[in-house]
This record gives C-alpha cells, sequence and structure tokens, in this order.
C-alpha cells in the first residue's frame, strides 16, 4: 500500500497517477474465519480495522450485500459531536471524539475532519434549562460545551435570525468547539484501505441470508448469496437491517426501522461557518466543503425500508431551516435522498453480546451514529475481541430493555411541560 | 406523504390526517402483574420490524379519532388492508393471498 | 454581419420562440440587447458572448453547452436586487426580461481574467480525490491552513444575504391523468386523454409546450410544421374544461401512491412582476395515471480539450437557431456519432453558416446524409475523431484525424457542435421506485416496470420515431391509434457513450464539466478499486454538479465499465434522486414563514396581559404571560413583587392553557384508576384530586388536578404541553384495550378559561362574584370543586392552589374569559393584587415543593422517585405502569430521588442543570450524583431555594454536598422538598 502524502501526491502528479494501486482488495469469500463482521459501513469497517491492529485478529471479513460505505454511513449528515448528558454517552461518543481528532493520521487518510463547532439552539425556557444541564454535566465528564447569548450565538454563526418576533426566537445556544463534521465517504474508505491492508476480505455484493448455529447454540458461520462461510464469532453491524439478521439467529430486538431524509443546496460560497441543530423546530444544518447547505430532515412517523421519505417532512424541514435562516429562502434544493434508521426505546444504541453464544450486535444508532464511528467500533472490536464489553460501552446492553436501566437521552431532552 | 383508507370513515385521506401507533396485535394480558420481567420486555419493548408485510396501528387523529389496523408493505409502503381495532388478525394465508 | 453587441450573430427569419420586442439586459455590468422570448444563453450568443462562467475545480473558461435544463457551464448570478438574488441560474433556462442583471460566478477578479485558473495549471496534483491523500500532516494545520483554503475554494455563485421578500405558494391537486412534459408525446397523449373525459394536467419545463418540436422546424406532421402543430394541440387542450396547461412547471419529484410534485414558476420571466405575485408555486398532485414524457439528453463528445466555450451540444446549437435565431458561430465544425447533428449542421448551413468539417466517428453513414451535406458543401469524415482543440477564451481550432492517426489536420472554427447520442430521461420512472433495464443493442437503459400507476412514452422510453410516439400515445391512454403523415423526421438512433480517441489517457477530456471530472480521472478512481459506480461518482464527483449528471452519468458510467472489462448493468447505474432540477427552498416551504410556521396558541386573556405590559414565553405552543414588569422593573424585580403580592394579599394568574379532557360516563372511574396510578373510587363528588399518569414503564408521562363533578364525569386537568398526547394516551386504552368500557373523552382545552386567584384575599376577591355556591372555608373547602355561576356565566369552580396560598381556579367558557377576568381584576386590583406570570408561578410552586412535569421530572423519574409514593394506590390490581415500576432496576436502591436544596450561602442561587457530587475534589470525569431541576431567588423566603434529583437523596438529607460550577464549587445542603410553609396551614385559610 503507498503512503498518502504530498511527496508521494507530487510525484504521481508528474506520471499521470498511474502508481497508485487498489485502495482494498476484492477478494471472494474464504471458506472460513475467525470473525466475520456484517455489514461495511463505517462502524463495520473500523471494527474489523481495530480487531486486526489492536487485537490481533488475522482472519477477518467484512460482508457486505451492496458496496462498502453505501447505506448510512454515506448518507447521512455527518454531523460529530460528544456532548450528550449521561455518562455513560458522554464516555462513548468523547472516545470518539478523541479518535476523531487524530483519524486522517491514524488511517493515513485524509477524512477532513473540520472542528467547525457544533450549536444546538434553544427556543424556550425547557430547552435553555435542558442545555444547561447538558452544560454542567459535560463540563465535569471533560467534555466541551458552552452557553452563548443570543447574540454571542448569531456571531458564531451570522445566518442565524434572532429576532425576538420571529415565531420561535433564539433564547440562546450550546455550543461545542471540538464538534464538527467529516468526509463521510472517506471514514469508510479509509477503514477499509487499512483493514484491507492488514489482510482483512472486504467482500462486497454479497448478502447474508441466514446465521448459521450449531446444536449447541453457538454461532458457526453465515449463508450469503456466495454461499455458506464459517466463523466462530459473527458481528451483526447493520444499522437498519439489524432486525431482519437477528431474527435470522432467532433473536429478537428491540429496534424499529424508519425512513430518513437529508438534502442538499446547490453549492454556494462559504456563507454557513458552523454546524448548527435546532431539536425544537427539528433544523440541522451545516455547509460542505463543496459549498453545498446540508441539511438534515426529520424521520417519517412509519416503519420502511423503502429508503424513501415523504414530500410533507422536507417541507417541514425546509420551513424549520427558513425560520432560522431567512436568507436561504432563494436557494435551491439539489438532492435528497433517504436512509433508514434503526432506533430503540430510549434513543441509544446497543453495543453488545447477545444471548446467543459468539453472535455480537452494534446497533440502534438512530439518526446519530456517524459521530460514533470510531469510538464504536473500536469499543466493538474490543467486545469482539474479548467476549466482554470494553467499560466504555458496558452500559448498552441488551439486556437494560429488560431491567429497566436505560439510557434515555430523547426523555432527557424531548418532554415539554 | 401515503394515503390511507380509514376503515371507520371509508375513506381515502392524506396521511397528515393519521398518526402512527406502532406494532398492531401486541397483546396487553389482564394479569399484568404477573408477567416475568422477560415477557414485558417483549410486549413493550421487542418489535417485530420486518422487512416486508407489517401489521400495524394508525389513529385517524385529525379525522374520526379512532385507532385501526393495518397491513402495509414496509418495502413498498404499499397498504394491503385496512381493518376495525379489535378484529382478529387475518391469517397468514390471509395475508399471502393479499401479497398476490 | 452587424457590429459587436447589437446581437451580430442573429439570424432573421429563424426563431419560433422570439418576438420582435427589443429588451435590454446586463451580464458582468456590460448593457446587451436581447429579444422577447430569448434566455439569456440565446441572448449571449446573439451578441457574441460565449464565455459564459469558470469551472469548479479548475476555474476553467466555459460558454454554454446546452439549450435546456442539462446546462452545467453557463451559471449565473440574477438579481432584481440587494434581497431578490438567486445564485446558480442556467443560463440556458433563464428567460431574459427588460432590466435583467446577471453577473458570472466563481471567478475573481473577472471572468476573462481569473485568478483561480491557476489551479488549471497545478490540476495535475488536483486529480480525483488528491484531497484525501494529502493535508494530513502537520495535524494543526489541517484546521489553520489547508481546510480555509480549501473552503474558500468551495461554491459557484454567492447565498443571499437578506431575507426574501418574495411571495410563494402550495397546492394540492388531483387528477386522472397527469401528464409529464409537453412535447409530441405528452401533447398527444393529452389530446387522446381528452376524449376519455378524464380531468388531465399537463406539464412542460419550459415556456411553450412543443417539446423538440420547437427546435427541429423541419418535420412535418399531417404537413404542418412542428411548432405550428404544437401550437394548435395547446390550442385545443385550452380550451377544455378538464385540462389544466402549466408551462414553465417541472415535475420535480415522484412520490409513494402516485403524487408527483410540480414546480411552476411565476414570475421569473417577468421584468416588473406585480409585489404580491406569487414567485413559484409548488403543487403537490396525486394522479390516477402519470404519464411520464420526459424526453431524451443529448450526450457530448468526451475528447481532449472538449470545454473550450464555443464547444455545445449540437441539439443546443439546433435549438438556439431555430428557437431564438442565433448562429452560435461563423465558422462551426462538428463532432458526431448521431444522425441529428446533420440536422444541426444543415439548418445552419442554410442560413449561411460555413461548415468546414463533420468529424463523424461511425464508419458506416445512411447515404442520404452524406449526400445533403455535400449538396451544401459540407465536408464529412467518417470513423474519425476530433484529438484537440485550440483557443482560449473561446475555441479556434480543432484537430482532427482518422480513429488511427492518419490524416490529421487542424482548421480555425469558432465553434464546435457535438452529439454523442441521446440518453432517455428515466429520473421520474426512477424515482417511482421503477428498476431501469439495459438494452444491449441500443446501449441504452430504459424503463421496465413500474411499481406504481405510470408509463413512459416518447424519447424518455427510447422512442425515436414520431409515428411509434404517437402510436404509444395512443396505447397509454387506452385509444385507438390515429393516422398521421410524418415527414422529415431525424432518428435519434446510435451514437456512443463513453471518451473517444485516448481521452482516457491524454489531455483533459471532460465527462463532467461543472466539476472538472475528466476521464483520467475516471481511470483513476477505478485503478484505486472503485469498482461500483457509486464509488466512482464519489470519488471523482462525477455527476454531482448542478446538473446531477444529466451530461455525464452514461459517459461516466461507460469508461469505467470499459476500464472494469464489466458489462455496463454489472458496473451499476446511480440512483435518480429528487428533485429533477434544483428547486427553490421557498417553493417547499410556501407561506409557512414567520407566525405561520406553527400556529400560535393564546388564550382569551392573551390581549389583556399583552395591553398590561405582560413578557410572553413559548410553551409548546403556547404564549404565556411571563411577567408583568411595571416600569423601571426587571425580571427579578418583576417576580419578586409578584410573588410577594400573592403571599401578602392575591394575584390573579391566566392558567388557561392548562389541558383539560372531559371523562364521562357509567364507567368514568374504572377508566381513572387504569390511566392514573390513584385510586378514584372513594373520590366524592365535588371534590379534586391530584392526579399522577404513567406508561407502562412506570415512569412519570403527566400530572394535573383532576375533578370529580358526579359519579360518571371528571374534569381532568393535564400540563399545558401535554394535552395531546395525553388525551391520545388515553383513547389508546379506551378503544384499543377496554373497549367494553362505556366512557367518552372530550378535549376541553380551547372551551374554558381558567382564571386562577391565589392569596390570603383571594375569596374576598370572587365572593361577590359567585352565584350558587357557598365558597365558605367550611363548605367549599382545599380540594373541592362546584359548578355555579361566576359573573352570571355557567362556570365551574375549583379550590386548589399550585401557590400554597388560599386560592381558587375558576373556569368559565372562553369566550366569557376576557370579561370573567376584567371582572375578577376590577376586584382583584383595589384590594392591592397584582397579576401574575408564569415565572411568579414557578418560583412560589417550588417554595411549596410541587413539581413540575418535564422540568423535576424528565421521564425518567417514577412517582417514587418524585416523593409521590402516597399518589399510588397499590392496592390496585391494575394501572397503567404499574408492572412498570416492578422492574429490577426501577425497584433498587439509590435511584435519583427528588430534594430540596439550600445553598450554604444563601444568597447564592443555584444554576438550574447544575450538577451535584458528593466529593468535588476529584478529577474529572467527576461522579455525578445528580442535578438541579428547579432553582429560585425566594423573595418571601430572603433565600435561594432549588429542587434535585440527588442519588438516594432521601437518605441524604441534612448532609452536605456540592456543585462545582466554572469558576466556583457552591456547597449545599439536601433538605425536604417544602420551603415555605411546611405544615401546609396557608392552604386553608
Amino acid at each position: 500500500m503507498r503512503n498518502f502524502n504530498a511527496l508521494n501526491l507530487a510525484r504521481e502528479a508528474l506520471r499521470g497517477h498511474k502508481g497508485w494501486g487498489q485502495q482494498w482488495r476484492n477478494p471472494e469469500p474464504k471458506k472460513s474465519y475467525d470473525v466475520i463482521i456484517v455489514g461495511a459501513g463505517g462502524h463495520g469497517l473500523g471494527t474489523a480495522y481495530y480487531l486486526a491492529k489492536e487485537h490481533g485478529v488475522k482472519n477477518i471479513a467484512v460482508l457486505e450485500k451492496g458496496w462498502l460505505g453505501g447505506g448510512n454511513t454515506g448518507r447521512n449528515t455527518t454531523i460529530i459531536r460528544s456532548n450528550y448528558l449521561y455518562d455513560e454517552s458522554a464516555g462513548l461518543y468523547n472516545h470518539a471524539l478523541n479518535l476523531w481528532e487524530n483519524l486522517s493520521q491514524e488511517l493515513n487518510y485524509n477524512v477532513m475532519f473540520s472542528q467547525r463547532g457544533v450549536m444546538m439552539l434553544a427556543h424556550n425556557v425547557h430547552d435553555v434549562q435542558s442545555a444547561q444541564r447538558h452544560i454542567h454535566a459535560n463540563r465535569l465528564n471533560g467534555v466541551d460545551n458552552e452557553w452563548l447569548t443570543p447574540q454571542q450565538a448569531k456571531d458564531y454563526c451570522p445566518p442565524l435570525n434572532i429576532s425576538k418576533s420571529s415565531r420561535y426566537p433564539v433564547m440562546g445556544a450550546a455550543l461545542q468547539r471540538r464538534g464538527g463534521v467529516a468526509r463521510h465517504d472517506a471514514v469508510a474508505w479509509g477503514y477499509a484501505r487499512q483493514a484491507s491492508a492488514m489482510g482483512v476480505d472486504i467482500i462486497q455484493n454479497c448478502e447474508v441470508t441466514g446465521i448459521n448455529r450449531a446444536t449447541s447454540g453457538e454461532v458457526t458461520g453465515v449463508e450469503t448469496t456466495k454461499g455458506p462461510i464459517g466463523a466462530k464469532q459473527v458481528g451483526i453491524v447493520a444499522a437498519g437491517h439489524t432486525s431482519v439478521l437477528m431474527e435470522m439467529a432467532g433473536v429478537q430486538m428491540p429496534l424499529e426501522s424508519y425512513p430518513l431524509q437529508a438534502l442538499v443546496s446547490e453549492p454556494v460560497k462559504p456563507v454557513f461557518p458552523c454546524v448548527a441543530m435546532s431539536n425544537a423546530v427539528h433544523a440541522y444544518i451545516s455547509q460542505s466543503d463543496k459549498g453545498e447547505l446540508v441539511i438534515g430532515a426529520g424521520t417519517d412517523s412509519y416503519l420502511s425500508y423503502s429508503q424513501t421519505g415523504s414530500m410533507h417532512i422536507l417541507q417541514h424541514t425546509l420551513d424549520a431551516i427558513i425560520e432560522l435562516y431567512p436568507m436561504f429562502n432563494r436557494m435551491k434544493m439539489l438532492r435528497t435522498w433517504g436512509g433508514i434508521v434503526d432506533v430503540t426505546p430510549d434513543r441509544s444504541p446497543i453495543l453488545a453480546k447477545t444471548p446467543v453464544k459468539g453472535l455480537y450486535v452494534n446497533c440502534g444508532w438512530g439518526t446519530g451514529g456517524f459521530k460514533a464511528t470510531p469510538g464504536s467500533a473500536n469499543v466493538f472490536a474490543h467486545t469482539i475481541a474479548k467476549d466482554e464489553p470494553h467499560s466504555i460501552n458496558a452500559g448498552f446492553t441488551l439486556e437494560r430493555f429488560r431491567n429497566g436501566r436505560l439510557i434515555d437521552e430523547a426523555a432527557a431532552a424531548a418532554v415539554a411541560h | 406523504m401515503l394515503v390511507i383508507h380509514c376503515p371507520y370513515c371509508q375513506a381515502d385521506r392524506p396521511e397528515l390526517e393519521f398518526a402512527n401507533a406502532g406494532e398492531a396485535h401486541i397483546v396487553r394480558p389482564d394479569n399484568m402483574a404477573e408477567m416475568t420481567d422477560a415477557e414485558f420486555e417483549k410486549m413493550f419493548f421487542v418489535r417485530q420490524n420486518p422487512k416486508g408485510v407489517n401489521l400495524e396501528r394508525w389513529r385517524h387523529i385529525h379525522g374520526c379519532g379512532r385507532f385501526f389496523n393495518a397491513i402495509r408493505h414496509t418495502v413498498s409502503d404499499k397498504f394491503l388492508k385496512v381493518y376495525k381495532a379489535g378484529e382478529s388478525r387475518p391469517s397468514d394465508a390471509e395475508i399471502a393471498e393479499l401479497m398476490k | 454581419m452587424k457590429p459587436s453587441g447589437q446581437q451580430q450573430f442573429r439570424v432573421p427569419g429563424r426563431g419560433s420562440r422570439i418576438g420582435a420586442r427589443s429588451v435590454s439586459f446586463s451580464f458582468d455590468g456590460k448593457a446587451y440587447e436581447a429579444l422577447e422570448g430569448d434566455t439569456l444563453a440565446s441572448a449571449l450568443l446573439a451578441n457574441g458572448v460565449h464565455l459564459m462562467g469558470r469551472s469548479f475545480k479548475y476555474h476553467r473558461p466555459r460558454g454554454v453547452l446546452a439549450a435546456g435544463v442539462e446546462e452545467s457551464n453557463a451559471l449565473m448570478q440574477i438579481s432584481r436586487d440587494s434581497a431578490r438574488t438567486t445564485p446558480n441560474v442556467r443560463a440556458s433556462v433563464q428567460e431574459v426580461y427588460d432590466g435583467l442583471q446577471a453577473q458570472s460566478q466563481n471567478r475573481f477578479p473577472t471572468l476573462n481574467f481569473d485568478i483561480g485558473g491557476i489551479n488549471n495549471l497545478l490540476s495535475p496534483f488536483f486529480a480525483a480525490g488528491f484531497y484525501y491523500k494529502t493535508f494530513k500532516w502537520p495535524a494543526a494545520a489541517w484546521d489553520k491552513i489547508y481546510e480555509p483554503f480549501i473552503r474558500r475554494a468551495a461554491g459557484l455563485g454567492q447565498a443571499p444575504a437578506e431575507e426574501d421578500p418574495d411571495r410563494y405558494s402550495n397546492r394540492f391537486a388531483h387528477c386522472d391523468v397527469l401528464i409529464i412534459g409537453g412535447g409530441a408525446a405528452g401533447l398527444m397523449a393529452a389530446k387522446l386523454a381528452t376524449r376519455k373525459k378524464q380531468s388531465i394536467i399537463i406539464c412542460d419545463e419550459n415556456p411553450q409546450f412543443g417539446g423538440w418540436l420547437l427546435s427541429d422546424t423541419d418535420i412535418r406532421i399531417d404537413g404542418k410544421s412542428g411548432p405550428d402543430w404544437a401550437a394548435e394541440a395547446v390550442a385545443e387542450l385550452a380550451a377544455m374544461d378538464n385540462v389544466r396547461l402549466l408551462n414553465r412547471t417541472t415535475g420535480i419529484g415522484y412520490f409513494q401512491q402516485n403524487m408527483m410534485v410540480l414546480n411552476q414558476r411565476i414570475t421569473e420571466h417577468q421584468s416588473k412582476p406585480a409585489p404580491d405575485e406569487t414567485r413559484e408555486r409548488m403543487w403537490q398532485v396525486r394522479a390516477g395515471k402519470i404519464i411520464i414524457a420526459q424526453g431524451a439528453i443529448e450526450r457530448h463528445m468526451v475528447f481532449p480539450d472538449n470545454d473550450r466555450p464555443g464547444i455545445m451540444q449540437a441539439s443546443a446549437a439546433q435549438s438556439f437557431l431555430n428557437k431564438y435565431g442565433v448562429a452560435v458561430g461563423s465558422q462551426i465544425a462538428v463532432y458526431t456519432a448521431c444522425d441529428t447533428a446533420y440536422a444541426a449542421a444543415f439548418d445552419l448551413a442554410e442560413e449561411g453558416v460555413n461548415i468546414p468539417i463533420i468529424v463523424e466517428h461511425r464508419t458506416d453513414i445512411a447515404d442520404d446524409l452524406l449526400a445533403q451535406a455535400n449538396e451544401l458543401g459540407i465536408r464529412v469524415i467518417t470513423g474519425a475523431v476530433v484529438e484537440g482543440t485550440g483557443g482560449k477564451l473561446r475555441i479556434n481550432s480543432v484537430t482532427f484525424a482518422k480513429q488511427n492517426g492518419n490524416d490529421r489536420e487542424t482548421i480555425d472554427v469558432d465553434a464546435l457542435i457535438t452529439s454523442a447520442g441521446w440518453t432517455p430521461s428515466l429520473h421520474l420512472y426512477s424515482q417511482s421506485r421503477g428498476k431501469p433495464q439495459w438494452d444491449e443493442d441500443t446501449q441504452r437503459f430504459l424503463p421496465g416496470e413500474s411499481p406504481q400507476e405510470c408509463v413512459s412514452i416518447g424519447a424518455c422510453n427510447g422512442t425515436d420515431d414520431l409515428a411509434d410516439i404517437f402510436a404509444e400515445a395512443a396505447k397509454c391512454t387506452g385509444s385507438r391509434a390515429t393516422k398521421h403523415v410524418i415527414e422529415d423526421d431525424v432518428s435519434t438512433m446510435g451514437g456512443l457513450i463513453g471518451a473517444t480517441g485516448s481521452s482516457a489517457d491524454k489531455g483533459k477530456a471532460f465527462v463532467d464539466f461543472q466539476n472538472d471530472v475528466t476521464a483520467k480521472d475516471i481511470a483513476l478512481a477505478v485503478r484505486e478499486g472503485m469498482h461500483s459506480i457509486e464509488h466512482v461518482k464519489r470519488y471523482t464527483t462525477n455527476g454531482m454538479a448542478t446538473d446531477q449528471g444529466k451530461l455525464s452519468n452514461m459517459h461516466g458510467l461507460a469508461i469505467a465499465s470499459k476500464l472494469l472489462k464489466k458489462p455496463i448493468p454489472a458496473v451499476g447505474l446511480t440512483t435518480f434522486r429528487p428533485p429533477y432540477t434544483p428547486t427553490t427552498f421557498g417553493s417547499f416551504v410556501g407561506h409557512s414563514r414567520g407566525n405561520l410556521f406553527d400556529p400560535t396558541r393564546q388564550t382569551p386573556i392573551h390581549a389583556w396581559a399583552d395591553e398590561n405590559g405582560a413578557e410572553f414565553e413559548p410553551v409548546s405552543q403556547w404564549q404565556r404571560a411571563w411577567y408583568f414588569p411595571r416600569s423601571g422593573e426587571d425580571m427579578h424585580q418583576a417576580v419578586d413583587r409578584e410573588c410577594q403580592t400573592v403571599r401578602s394579599v392575591a394575584g390573579v394568574f391566566d392558567a388557561s392553557t392548562l389541558g383539560k379532557i372531559e371523562v364521562v360516563g357509567p364507567d368514568a372511574a374504572a377508566f381513572m384508576n387504569i390511566i392514573y396510578t390513584n385510586g378514584w373510587d372513594k373520590l366524592k363528588p365535588g371534590r379534586a384530586k391530584y392526579g399522577i399518569m404513567c406508561r407502562e414503564d412506570g415512569f412519570i408521562y403527566d400530572d394535573g388536578v383532576v375533578g370529580k363533578l358526579s359519579n360518571n364525569r371528571f374534569h381532568v386537568t393535564t400540563t399545558t404541553g401535554g394535552a395531546p398526547r395525553v388525551l391520545n394516551h388515553m383513547e389508546d386504552y379506551l378503544q384499543t384495550e377496554f373497549p367494553e368500557m362505556r366512557v367518552w373523552l372530550t378535549s376541553t382545552s380551547e372551551q374554558w378559561a381558567t382564571i386562577a386567584v391565589q392569596g390570603p384575599k383571594a375569596r374576598e376577591i370572587i365572593e361577590p362574584l359567585v352565584n350558587g355556591a357557598d365558597i365558605s372555608n367550611e363548605k367549599f373547602p382545599h380540594m373541592s370543586v362546584v359548578e355555579c355561576k361566576v359573573c352570571g356565566v355557567a362556570a365551574r369552580l375549583f379550590r386548589i392552589s399550585f401557590t400554597g396560598e388560599l386560592g381558587f381556579e375558576i373556569n368559565v367558557p372562553a369566550d366569557h374569559g376576557r370579561a370573567v377576568w376584567e371582572a375578577v381584576w376590577a376586584r382583584a386590583e383595589p384590594l392591592g393584587a397584582c397579576a401574575y406570570g408564569t415565572e411568579a408561578m414557578h418560583v412560589m410552586r417550588a417554595e411549596k415543593g410541587y413539581i413540575i412535569v418535564g422540568q423535576d421530572t424528565d421521564g425518567t423519574v417514577t412517582p417514587y422517585d418524585a416523593g409521590l409514593s402516597w399518589a399510588i394506590a397499590k392496592a390496585k390490581p391494575d394501572f397503567v405502569g404499574k408492572r412498570g415500576l416492578q422492574r429490577p432496576d426501577l425497584m433498587s436502591e439509590g435511584r435519583r430521588q427528588l430534594v430540596g436544596l439550600a445553598t450554604k450561602d444563601p444568597s447564592k442561587v443555584l444554576e438550574e442543570g447544575a450538577q451535584i457530587v458528593a466529593d468535588p475534589t476529584r478529577p474529572i470525569p467527576m461522579k455525578m450524583i445528580g442535578f438541579v431541576t428547579s432553582s429560585y431567588w425566594s423573595g418571601t423566603l430572603g433565600k435561594s431555594i432549588a429542587l434535585a434529583l440527588i442519588e438516594d437523596g432521601n437518605n441524604l438529607i441534612g448532609k452536605s454536598l456540592y456543585a462545582p460550577m466554572a469558576d466556583e464549587v457552591i456547597e449545599v445542603e439536601v433538605t425536604g422538598t417544602v420551603f415555605y410553609d411546611t405544615k401546609g396551614e396557608r392552604l386553608h385559610g
């Protein structure tokens, strides 16, 4: 594998870039592996990478029914932050943020992590209380998050409308300066390239159609559209399709899959310097390094695997965007797309062992999985390699829905009085 | 936006008039207090989440206000059948017939 | 020929679209003349201006490529004034109006001399995906140097800096047949469908219906020219009342269950739109059947330096000539692999334009074409390729040779028109979730089956011949085929996809113009292992420009397929995503701006509060009076005064926003027993009770006082924001779990205005207003309810308190709310009482330790945690939440429990949300054991008060804990939750 650096780039520029090799191999599957990861998104590829790099697992395959990075990794609005309320969440997302900060160097692949700051707007007294609670908890958890007055929010994000006469006036904002955005494809490609170089087989266009278990119950491998493949351990990292895969192993999940849409505008010169989110009116926006405004919409209200959403969801999203940033009304929507997000009852992920020996699951990221990619992959690799969770993901079990020990970020933020 | 047929109003109406109410035919037992933790988990948290035919509840919240059940395919989003709350779950054979 | 700047390239007698009237416009500050009906592109070309833009990455000079929506070079900033400025407008689509101002984009300082052009020299470094490979070292330089550098280069035009003053609207429609595209296919389908008495909507993205018939003026249908036939068809349709014709209207998105979204542009072509005219209208059309007649888009040829200004699609040159009467040059070479380019060349030649060469990629050409070329004196070289072009801001030469490299020749030209054949537009078909099918014979994707009620006809269905198109129109409308005499129809068949010659190795052969993606970039992506077309697209950005790959996708796919040695369908086709063309945000938003963004709910007393100087706070959709500052008072002072006035005299409070539900029926009490944790059997009519509601999980869902009016009637109150979900929750249980119960639920939130009168003088204030009830302390004790008259109006009077004082809540029909309020106020004010707002209410209830659901609870708090175990009727066999409360974690020791906190320094007011720790000296991450849910300065008590959820809080009463703040650590003592009148005597006064 050739090192990616300016010198090699200059050398290649002089000879028409003929010397670059494949970033990852495209092998046919072997008969069996020590570990099979199902799902070649950022989380799955990252898991394979850390298994190989940090745990010395040699014989790994990542199976992907489509093309690598083609699921939610390549469909999200790339917001990265770690200012979560509960200790478990702060620990997990901050672990991820720490890894993000060095990921380009670690992978020798520029993932273009842009720490432009993530600003979360407050529109009523309840929002303010919630933001303050987050800020105080974050400070004691070592997570940066600070309060901005409406004017400070406007200074940080000039397009923001802070007029008191707007329908939901901005009463302030919580700002995490370390937060930002990254190039989503590069994360998948960077992990794929390094994992492949360490011998991980990434097998695309290979759909898992069954999970094989021994009579004693433990996992023995998977059935695929490219034939059966044996494995001692199987990790399911399949986002919206997790329920379908886990059902193959006889495990029913506390998950529901919903359509989530996003859109971009036509590219314009730099105008939006940060990431801004408003949970109260459902508006999430940043500007990409190509100049497109990247806007996240809400989910539809019903289960769907169709990867398309509804017009009224798009309309509502743009209503909210224009309410907060009226100057964008004449901008044009260039492209909209949908993904399938898997949502748990407490809106926190599951990163855990399962009742089936040798079967592990990483799912339930809802609308916010991208930001966790390196952290999630890192502790999930640990969970598989050691057959026990890392202290960081110890709380993100399946059992919490039985014993009631939920990590309910949604409940803590969203109840209005 | 989906168009949904309300079995009470006997009318096609846009999705905006309705609220999805989750998986259908989850039984709340009379003897709740005697459920095990596992049974409670299954009732309250575990969901079928099928890629394919889904039996789900809707409420015509900005119409007649009634809850009803629907069979919808989660890949095409097409409704195969709607029926009133309290009517029994269609048999697998009937669902297979609707799929044709 | 006319002198420069005076439409010297206008061809008299040509141009079906343009009128005789002159209009003037400006481009980069220079004034030009145009004719009415021109597009900005045709007007500039008429004036000999080809240089219209700069590319995204290399800043290469670019001219217009196309005469339609697929244009990706000639994007401009169009401004009417400082607020009405629009970036990235396609010059080929924008109609010229008198006074139009256009600016070129992505250049500095000028379009002719652009410093960014240096990127072109550095382009070897800027190959596809170069940024993934560098800018990583040193890490700190990414934020400070590299990224700002990349970001500055981003974007094309400028976003507006002001709020958009224009209006937009939304409309819903239903029809039997919706036809997208008003060319020959769409118009014929509409004509035939009208005979079926069906309601029809037909739209076309252009100002005029007719499609390609307006560009190819040789075609004769039943003896009529294309424009004439189209005009007659439109006139026929317009005369029918079951047809709606929408021009300048684009089908942008195909959604579930046959809903098509149309974007109609109404004023964009007008010089001076009426100020209140809608600029754009969004149609959401639910159609019985959708006929897609989107047409096809011509591909450009991919060869080295194929991007100089003056190089464009052959069909564009033909359209500019025949629609707008503009010759795109005076020395025009042709490079083609498709017959249609000959028609363009012949039309131009007939107008005296010199066509020095047709470079024909194919070897086998129809004799009649060659004969006609010969007749017009046009030289044709077959089996040939264009190897390159010369020129800087405009093409000035073209070099071509036989495909084997022989007979190389360079000639002077001022334009080059190319055609690689036609790509059927599958956008809407694909959005209907149909799967495009590869047709090996014609080397193109065609529509297959669709899961929705739609059919593709005409060029977008790959149908070439007009007679066949008319037959399709008949078939899809269920009509008998009509007979027509068609003359001089040119075949669109043939063509090639991919790069020609050695373009994949040499020079810059552009596949995607705007994003500067060359054939070499595609090759690099494939070399680097990008084997899926989605990877190729994302790695190179091919097809991601503002035309969304309308020109580039098929070429990119073919180049990748060839290198991968895999058939095209095995490499894949990228998904077509809405919208079909870029669509103004405003047209999605419509009227949903400002106050119409979301309804604002106001109580009947709102106007009084406003007149009396209240500040308001938003609570869900409501605006609630927050506090009533008197002159010179800040919020703190006003709230202090309000609290002290209530506690010493009385106060009047608008509680109308509280949710109210009427629960009626013989089984009402049984139903209440299920929904609430409390027991309702023993409650007597005329009495009220504080109720707690959980979901099955056992966490607090809502709360409120419930009055029992009779054995079968409860007046339920909920939190302000919770009313809709509480009613839904109740309906769910009633309809689906307990349908046998005879209970009826009615929302009465908006029916009752609720006026709270609280304080020692509360009774004195209201007593004279009450009729039909004895409200003495003995007859009407705390937690009572009575139906009576207040100010002569039927009322429900509660004796309840959320302040800890003697209190009443008067419910009267909302229409009488303000009158009764004013009557109460007329008695209250002279006694020294005040009106108070939500903030004072919050302070006083906190002084009494009354919780607010959503502030002191957060969805993880059980009634036990909140100190409300007394409100749980444990003996009840069932209630919603009973089982959930028995789960291990909810019963475990040490859960967070609601307690009071007293700061050691009583003048210090804790911040709400402040975290509480046992040991503030521990390193970060510090173990947090709880947080402050409510905190206020209590003027009444002269000290701060706070409520908090603290682990094992009930066992820590009297202990010291700490709130570590950013700049200090605040010591607190854990206390009970009641700070004021702990015995509750004042309630009973």
